[in-house]
């Protein structure tokens, strides 16, 4: 039909694309952001987390009390799933628990990092390595603007410092202090008093701030158990199979 | 309300609103929900429209804590600063300290007090970073407090956690990694955030690993970080490639097209986001290879059942960004709109189902359901005809004398389906829509009114015996109420002529006979 069309009609079938930022998404729009913002009366919905009796942390060593399913899965999945069974660190993610025990205890490692570069990056989504542990703190700081005090990367000086301690001291070492005591600067005048203070508490501790079994008890438990024997659901994790992109 | 319905789509999922929470008078919430609302509209119209969403439950309220949250408020930086000690020092009161923190860092001035003091920050990510699992939790929740704040020096004070949060997404805590998204789709509303940090520290990679989570919670919060990237001014440039060459989208339209029983809430927000990510027009061929039409389209038959048979709440949440996701596709040039055709009659049907739920609560669902209608009808003579065919067609000029906007919209489907040509005509012309064209032209608006001489054109042009029909029902007359307007006169007075050649009346007799009908017709 089109071309017959003489005179001052100027109609024509034609696709509308509209941008994000059209008048014609307004009201949508508008009303989207008041569901984020919770000002919709129909959507509202309570999640009551229920309530169980108080029940505790069946992990050997471990004793914390908890009264709902969550906090019990929230301290499971922090304290006793990424955890290395040689040094008893745990870890918030596999990739970061992978990178310690090759790192930290596989032997070859120390072998192949002299002809290689070996030190991965501890951004997941970063495949590259290198060839020590400083420069791959320089990469996190340059290239992923990482804090210069990264707890969960530990150097190797950290780790000699840190064997020099009375074992119970070693073994519940949690996750950070990567702070060495020269980086301790003015700012972190606010920063957890001494680092124990807060940190060494948990990991194989009762209720916060008591230690409830003593570190001999803990090394009982330990030799009665072969270290290849795993519970539950990656309980403790011995050095096996690398990260297959490495 | 949602939950009153077992077994459909998930009031497990939708997150709680603060809109019950302000324990006032109905009335005042009303007022208040207005003030809002016209705060947000005129937020959009100079592009500052963002929002945050709050996630912690206060669980203080358990007696432990004496102070109510007006006291809390209260608080002089002193006494920030001394509750800050007690926390540090780590003495018994601590997990009491805390919750009085996260309390505090619900109002503004308690935040500027938290981030002016020094180390507080350290503190806090210290404690985050502990593995004193409830503490760890208290001071995320303080983290979100604080992720919610308007003012960007909050947000920056917040940064040097930015590391730590995508760190904890790839844990196996269920809660946190649901805290660590909401704060962190809170911060990212801050563009100077996303790029010098977020981005360098691989969020997206992260995300994308997050998104394939089994749980409900984490999958809706990536969604809900997704959509607040993706909506951001700069994000076609900055963001949405990164996404596009990820896993991203696939997942995202696997989980808006696969969530109707438990995670409506999943479907939502990543539903907007593949709509930010459509606006932005970087690789919607790639999107389109991906056989998001099809899915988004059998996602709306199912929708349009879920509506029929149930009284879920809140659907056009979902409805809206779908319907724009596929308008928008299917403006695109590439779009290879054959496999469509199956299912256009349903699609139709189910945009109807849509009109009429939420008309007149939701106008907005109208109007884009029928600008997809207007795109299916374009070159497709398949949905014209599935169109005239429907039973739903009176209901279609009954829209027509509704709203302005709405009005205009039917006009141009409708346009749409006479340029088709004769026969297309002919079954307008024998679905009466005439009369409805003629009632059109009172009104004033000049786009409608136009839009309708467009239409009243083809028809006549396509199928001339309607003609007589129109002049029948007054149309002459109504045509000459807008011989004076500029916009309109020219059109106004070749319709006036052709309508009378086919009529073959003479002009001047048909005045005095016209004006007789016109009137009764008001009356």
């Amino acid at each position: 039909m089109a071309g017959e069309e003489t005179g001052p009609f100027r109609f024509r079938p034609t696709w509308v694309r509209y941008p994000a930022d059209h008048p014609f998404f307004e009201d949508g729009d508008v009303h989207r952001h008041m569901y984020l913002q919770g000002l919709l009366e129909n959507v509202t919905k309570d999640t009551e987390r229920p309530r169980t009796s108080e029940f505790s942390c069946q992990i050997g060593g471990c004793s914390q009390v908890f009264n709902t399913l969550e906090s019990y899965e929230h301290h499971y999945n922090m304290l006793h799933r990424n955890v290395c069974s040689s040094c008893k660190r745990a870890f918030p993610s596999t990739h970061l628990l992978d990178v310690h025990i090759l790192e930290w205890h596989d032997s070859l490692f120390h072998i192949m990092a002299e002809k290689q570069n070996m030190y991965q990056c501890l951004v997941e989504s970063c495949l590259e390595k290198f060839k020590s542990s400083k420069d791959r703190k320089d990469h996190l700081i340059t290239v992923h603007r990482y804090p210069s005090d990264f707890r969960f990367d530990k150097s190797l000086k950290a780790r000699r410092k840190e064997k020099m301690r009375p074992p119970s001291e070693e073994s519940s070492a949690s996750m950070d202090m990567t702070v060495e005591d020269s980086e301790q600067s003015p700012v972190d005048a606010m920063e957890i008093g001494p680092n124990e203070s807060i940190m060494e508490s948990g990991f194989q501790s009762g209720t916060e701030g008591t230690v409830v079994f003593p570190a001999s008890e803990k090394w009982l438990y330990k030799s009665r158990i072969p270290p290849a024997i795993c519970f539950g659901q990656g309980a403790t994790r011995v050095f096996k199979g690398r990260k297959k992109k490495s | 309300m949602a939950a009153s319905v077992p077994g459909t789509a998930g009031p497990k999922s939708w997150k709680r609103s603060c809109y019950h929470s302000h324990g006032c008078s109905v009335e005042h919430l009303r007022t208040w929900r207005r003030e809002r609302e016209a705060a947000l509209r005129s937020a959009r119209r100079l592009q500052q429209l963002f929002s945050k969403r709050h996630l912690c439950e206060d669980t203080s309220s358990d007696g432990e804590v004496a102070m109510d949250s007006e006291t809390t408020a209260l608080l002089s930086e002193e006494e920030v600063s001394q509750l800050l000690r007690k926390i540090q020092r780590g003495t018994e009161d601590r997990t009491v300290s805390m919750h009085l923190l996260r309390r505090g860092l619900q109002h503004r001035e308690i935040q500027q007090k938290f981030i002016r003091l020094e180390g507080s920050m350290s503190l806090l990510i210290g404690l985050f970073t502990s593995n004193l699992a409830n503490l760890q939790m208290d001071a995320a929740c303080c983290l979100h407090e604080l992720s919610l704040s308007t003012d960007p020096a909050v947000v920056e004070a917040c940064l040097p956690a930015t590391s730590y949060l995508l760190t904890y997404l790839s844990g196996h805590s269920v809660a946190l990694v649901e805290l660590c998204l909401y704060t962190l789709g809170n911060l990212v509303v801050e563009m100077k955030a996303v790029k010098k940090h977020l981005l360098p520290q691989g969020i997206i990679p992260v995300l994308a690993s997050c998104i394939q989570s089994p749980h409900v919670a984490i999958q809706e919060g990536v969604g809900y970080v997704l959509s607040q990237l993706l909506q951001s001014k700069e994000a076609a440039d900055e963001i949405i490639p990164l996404v596009l060459e990820s896993t991203l989208p696939q997942h995202m339209l696997h989980l808006v097209c696969s969530r109707l029983e438990d995670g409506i809430g999943t479907a939502v927000e990543c539903a907007w986001g593949l709509h930010y990510i459509i606006c932005s027009q970087v690789n919607n061929s790639l999107l389109i290879s991906q056989r998001t039409v099809p899915s988004l389209v059998q996602l709306l038959l199912e929708l349009s059942s879920l509506i029929a048979t149930t009284s879920v709440e809140g659907l056009e949440l979902l409805i809206c960004p779908v319907v724009r996701c596929i308008g928008n596709l299917l403006a695109e040039d590439k779009t290879d709109n054959n496999e469509l055709l199956i299912k256009e009659e349903c699609l139709l049907k189910a945009l109807f189902v849509f009109i009429q739920r939420f008309l007149p609560k939701h106008t907005f669902v109208v109007s884009e359901c029928l600008w997809l209608m207007n795109n299916l009808t374009v070159s497709s003579t398949t949905s014209c005809s599935a169109l005239l065919s429907l039973e739903l067609f009176p209901y279609m000029l009954k829209l027509l004398c509704s709203y302005q906007v709405i009005s205009l919209l039917v006009l141009t489907v409708l346009c749409n389906i006479a340029a088709k040509g004769t026969a297309y005509c002919e079954m307008l012309h024998q679905k009466a829509v005439l009369p409805s064209l003629v009632n059109i032209l009172v009104v004033s608006d000049v786009e409608v009114v136009g839009q309708d001489l467009e239409l009243l054109h083809l028809i006549f042009l396509h199928w001339p015996k309607a003609a007589t029909d129109f002049v029948n029902h007054s149309g002459l007359y109504a045509l000459q109420q807008h011989q004076d307007n500029l916009h309109l006169q020219e059109r106004v007075k070749a319709l006036i002529q052709t309508a009378s050649r086919l009529t073959a009346v003479p002009q001047n007799d048909s005045f005095g006979t016209e004006s007789v009908h016109f009137t009764s017709l008001q009356s």
